[in-house]
């Protein structure tokens, strides 16, 4: 947003900061780049019972272009690195990323030749979320912990 | 049909051919040579009281350093990989396997394909993972592995931990003629 640049007064940006991540925090739009198992979790956590959308996230969108939370769940392999990446280039930003689970956190159990050991080899991480998998509370509480995280952003920080 | 009896008819039709048996809790199996596999495998398909249609599985194992513990299975074998190709009978209901030895590296299996479709990809495979090449197979590249990848990861000799990352865009692979045979 060039509309910040143009103004001194820290007292208005800090006012835009505050409606700006508002916005942002409570209408995140994921992208499930699910691989595995945890994707599975993630359905659930999208069902009736452990609602993710009470906290906004409710409109999944499978284009890069039009989504800017990367949920990556599920192992990550050596050949499916690039591709991860290229899906992450093509987000515009504001963009944040969750890694689900073990394997894309940290190559999961699969220590070997064919697994990316953690995402954040590839791409840049915001949070990362524990289990094999993760309870859907887990992941809930993930993007409420993301959604904290938005709300102390500055808005001039994204240019 | 019992699968001793399948091992006996193959021992009848092949005799000195078949390298050695396999039984194990009413599973059987027998090894030949690679030069022996399609015969085999096309006389286990006509045959009518045998009628092995279908072919389930392609599978390589690696014998490097096995054995040697005292036990009976773990005899040590003259031969580095062994492939099995798991047979099934739509019509009959019964399941075989046979193993073909393959000395090392340096020995070419015939490949299936023309017979099997599905022993395309199987075999690209086993080529990926344990560098067996195949006669007459029309594609035979890497598979699993991306194509950067150097060496054979599921022989013993390949240290499991040891990671090849791939760094290349990919957006050559949208403009290449793939050849999906």
């Amino acid at each position: 947003m060039g509309l910040e640049s143009q103004l001194d007064n820290p007292f208005l940006t800090t006012t835009i900061d505050t409606v700006v991540n508002w916005g942002r925090k409570y209408s995140m739009w994921p992208l499930p780049f699910g691989t595995a198992c945890c994707a599975v979790e993630f359905m659930g956590v999208v069902g009736p019972k452990y609602d993710i959308s009470r906290f906004g996230a409710e409109l999944v969108r499978f284009s890069p272009r039009q989504a800017d939370l990367l949920l990556v769940m599920g192992t990550v392999t050596q050949k499916m690195a690039p591709i991860l990446k290229q899906i992450y280039d093509q987000m515009p930003q504001p963009k944040w990323v969750v890694s689900m689970g073990a394997c894309a956190s940290s190559g999961g159990f699969y220590d070997n030749y064919s697994v990316v050991q953690g995402i954040d080899e590839i791409i840049p991480v915001d949070i990362y979320v524990a289990g094999c998998p993760p309870t859907p509370e887990n992941v809930i509480g993930a993007v409420y912990k993301l959604q904290q995280k938005i709300s102390q952003e500055k808005v001039a920080a994204w240019r | 049909m019992d699968q001793s009896q399948i091992t006996d008819r193959l021992k009848a039709r092949f005799g000195e051919r078949i390298l050695s048996t396999y039984a194990m809790c009413g599973q059987e199996a027998v090894t030949i040579l690679p030069a022996d596999l399609v015969e085999v495998l096309t006389f286990l398909r006509d045959e009518p009281e045998l009628r092995f249609n279908m072919l389930m599985d392609v599978g390589g194992v690696d014998y490097l350093g096995f054995g040697g513990d005292g036990e009976d299975e773990d005899e040590v074998r003259s031969h580095r990989f062994e492939i099995a190709y798991q047979m099934f009978s739509y019509d009959l209901r019964h399941r075989y396997r046979v193993k073909v030895a393959v000395k090392d590296e340096s020995v070419e299996v015939p490949s299936l394909w023309e017979i099997w479709r599905g022993a395309n990809w199987m075999e690209r495979e086993v080529f990926d993972m344990f560098g067996i090449r195949f006669t007459g197979h029309p594609n035979l590249r890497r598979i699993l592995n991306h194509d950067d990848f150097v060496g054979h990861p599921l022989r013993k000799d390949y240290p499991i931990t040891k990671r090849q990352k791939l760094s290349r865009p990919i957006d050559h692979l949208l403009t290449d003629k793939q050849e999906w045979a």
